[in-house]
């Protein structure tokens, strides 16, 4: 009761507040869960049940999609392959998220996972008859997009970020040109310009398909936004590490990679992983260019004439889909973040 | 030492020009071969193409593709500046909300920021437009939430001021209160410096800014009538229309932002010490004075960099556009693309509007930031 009293109705604004939210939900929430659950069409093998008069939402939809958009228009038989795949990377990006794992053998468990998901998903070898990268589409490229993009685009943008700081002035001025630039311009531009220009930049007879074309593209963008994160982390580790490491008489190479890089990069998790979701966001940009992904295969699956009418449905489904993924790495960052805050003050308490 | 770096430099900016020539060839036979002649003259020629929504510059098939690209141009800051200053209102009340001692508020605002930061702002235009287009009724039986406002699958209309030429002097006189209003604060502060007597210079800028309008309003005879949207046979027609496209991107970008906005908002108010506030009380500064003058100034210097940002990020976003067919710059520098194949000026055209955004905003901010730097050095 006094909780009540003290939270909801603390004054007659507050009070004033509470029941017209009280109303609002009591207007919108029973109608949504009756659409959404109640008069629902699960499962249908076509959408004349979803059509008829009550009808509430239809899930069918996704029901009788869900392969398409789970693997796109990868060989039927064959789906057990791109199954697999996601399940490895979410193997790989649990693994990575426990700090048990955090040692030198996860980065060999990155690379041979990868690999392994490569072979996986384009076979060529006895057992798995070859599948061409076309083919490939749903939330299997969306996850393989950011994936691939974050590893390649991770390693460029620290170098971005030592070369920004760096005190000779061609490597200065050659980093910030790459990380203002792309930064100036949105996504879609860098999109376009992979998927109509590149072509053009190639010599003659050369060509390089769509889904690498973009991923380049991807790359480009990603390391830009993640070479300002690291930079933040290298700025903020304290100046007396340098001049340690100065007068231990470590050189560059093994000052920045001993000693600096690791304490910035720790401090830089957070906000990486921030940048993470922005990118996991971002990549669902690739629909402009026409690349399968999946919010491209619920496209299609809308754009056939017995589910078209359904867009509320189906991108509340996509909606959800990309908010599962962002919401835990968000949880997971600010949970992250408040356990290295505690340790930092931990170690500072006990010098 | 230094040769050594010397020699990186040197080696690091022969292997950028080098990567530069060789694309720049490459590209030079491609277009050879292609039959594409390069450089800007196309954008002369007559474009062809019909533009669903051209305000303030009229458009029509047979103008040339400069003036397309340039209602593109306008079209892109029409949606950006309507959705900034959208943007910014909600995304404040919205902070102000999570802060709020009451709890269902604050969980609710809390609720709204996690659910739109973490779903990307395409799917929630596609889910929109879906709303608009699939789920809205057709103009003859539209939805009408407040009076004159008809949300149906055509757009959504609205009432608008109907234009009256006494329009333009209130106008001048909203300016000509600004100038008094900021001439009589700069007086009010030289004159509190140097003799310590406070003038409620808040109060008289108000009246001044809001008091002139409105005596050449009423000395205008107030004419102030509203155009009415009245359906015309399959759509409205009189007030504003706006397409569902237009609608969906302003309410996805409005959206969408809001959320980061709120949380700036949120991070900048908590950055303000809780000693700050005590000090200014028990200097005896009333509530409203501890706000204005010592609370706000320090959450804006928190709050300003990060919300310039995500106005930067708006701008860029609107170039999402080109997924649902609001023509803005770059839907319609597609199109030119497409129909000319002059891909590499296209793009140029593209980049270079973006960047001349972005820089002319950093440039501003860096101005804005030595300033108040100054003002924290001189205290």
């Amino acid at each position: 009761m006094k909780w009540l009293r003290e939270n909801l109705f603390g004054s007659w604004g507050s009070a004033l507040a509470t029941l017209g939210i009280l109303w609002l939900a009591w207007t919108l929430v029973p109608p949504f869960v009756q659409w959404a659950f109640l008069d629902a069409i699960w499962l249908s093998p076509d959408s004349r049940p979803c059509r008829a008069e009550g009808a509430g939402a239809c899930w069918a939809l996704i029901a009788e999609k869900h392969r398409f958009i789970l693997f796109g228009t990868y060989p039927y038989e064959q789906h057990w392959r791109p199954g697999v795949a996601i399940l490895l990377l979410l193997a790989l990006y649990v693994a990575s998220a426990l700090r048990r794992f955090w040692r030198p053998a996860l980065a060999l468990a990155w690379l041979g996972g990868l690999a392994l998901i490569g072979l996986l998903m384009w076979g060529g070898v006895p057992g798995l008859p070859y599948v061409e990268n076309e083919r490939w589409g749903g939330l299997t490229l969306t996850l393989l997009l950011a994936t691939f993009g974050i590893a390649f685009a991770f390693p460029i943008s620290i170098l971005l970020a030592l070369g920004r700081r760096s005190r000779l002035p061609a490597v200065r001025a050659i980093c910030i040109g790459w990380i203002e630039l792309v930064r100036g311009v949105p996504l879609i531009s860098l999109l376009f310009m992979a998927s109509v220009m590149l072509p053009l930049f190639l010599p003659e007879g050369v060509s390089i398909d769509k889904l690498l074309r973009a991923l380049i593209a991807m790359i480009v963008f990603a390391a830009a936004y993640l070479a300002e994160v690291v930079r933040g982390g290298l700025q903020a580790v304290p100046h007396g590490q340098v001049e340690a490491a100065d007068a231990l008489g470590l050189g560059y190479a093994r000052k920045t990679l001993l000693v600096i890089l690791p304490q910035a990069l720790r401090i830089a998790i957070p906000p990486l992983v921030n940048t993470f979701i922005a990118f996991f966001k971002d990549t669902s940009l690739v629909v402009i260019i026409g690349l399968f992904d999946l919010l491209t295969s619920i496209k299609v699956a809308l754009g056939e004439p017995m589910w078209s009418g359904f867009g509320v449905e189906a991108y509340l489904f996509a909606s959800l889909v990309y908010f599962v993924f962002c919401y835990a790495m968000s949880r997971y960052s600010q949970d992250l973040e408040r356990e290295l805050e505690r340790n930092r003050t931990h170690a500072l308490k006990g010098t | 030492m230094r040769a050594r770096a010397a020699a990186l430099q040197l080696a690091l900016v022969a292997a950028v020009l080098f990567v530069f020539w060789y694309v720049a060839s490459n590209t030079a036979q491609n277009l050879e071969a292609r039959k594409i002649a390069s450089g800007f003259a196309f954008l002369a020629r007559e474009a062809g193409f019909e533009i669903g929504e051209a305000p303030f510059l009229a458009y029509s098939a047979a103008d040339s593709y400069a003036r397309a690209i340039l209602v593109g141009l306008i079209n892109t800051f029409r949606v950006a500046l309507i959705g900034i200053v959208l943007a910014t209102m909600l995304g404040t009340l919205l902070g102000l909300a999570r802060l709020s001692r009451n709890w269902l508020l604050a969980k609710l605002a809390a609720l709204y920021v996690e659910v739109m930061r973490n779903v990307p702002l395409l799917v929630q235009l596609f889910f929109l437009y879906a709303v608009i287009t699939e789920n809205f009724p057709g103009p003859r039986d539209a939805l009408s939430p407040l009076p004159g406002v008809f949300l149906s699958n055509r757009g959504i209309a609205l009432p608008l001021l109907a234009p009256h030429a006494a329009h333009a002097w209130i106008g001048a006189a909203l300016a000509a209160g600004a100038v008094l209003a900021w001439l009589l604060a700069r007086w009010a502060r030289r004159r509190q410096a140097l003799t310590g007597q406070p003038f409620p210079v808040f109060a008289a800028g108000a009246a001044l800014v809001l008091g002139l309008p409105l005596a050449v309003f009423l000395a205008a005879g107030a004419p102030f009538a509203l155009a009415w949207p009245e359906l015309q046979g399959f759509n409205f027609a009189g007030g504003a229309n706006l397409t569902p496209e237009f609608a969906t991107l302003l309410g996805g970008l409005t959206l969408y932002t809001a959320a980061f906005i709120a949380e700036i908002v949120r991070a900048g108010v908590q950055a303000v010490d809780r000693g700050q506030f005590e000090a200014a009380y028990s200097l005896g500064l009333p509530r409203r004075r501890t706000m204005r003058l010592v609370i706000l100034p320090q959450a804006l210097r928190v709050i300003i960099p990060p919300l310039t940002s995500q106005y930067l990020n708006l701008t860029k976003n609107s170039s999402l556009a080109v997924a649902i067919g609001y023509p803005d710059l770059v839907s319609i520098a597609n199109t030119t693309m497409n129909q000319t194949g002059q891909a590499i000026e296209g793009i140029a055209i593209i980049m270079a509007v973006y960047l001349t955004i972005s820089l002319s905003i950093s440039a501003l901010m860096n101005w804005y930031n030595r300033r108040i730097a100054l003002k924290g050095a001189r205290a």
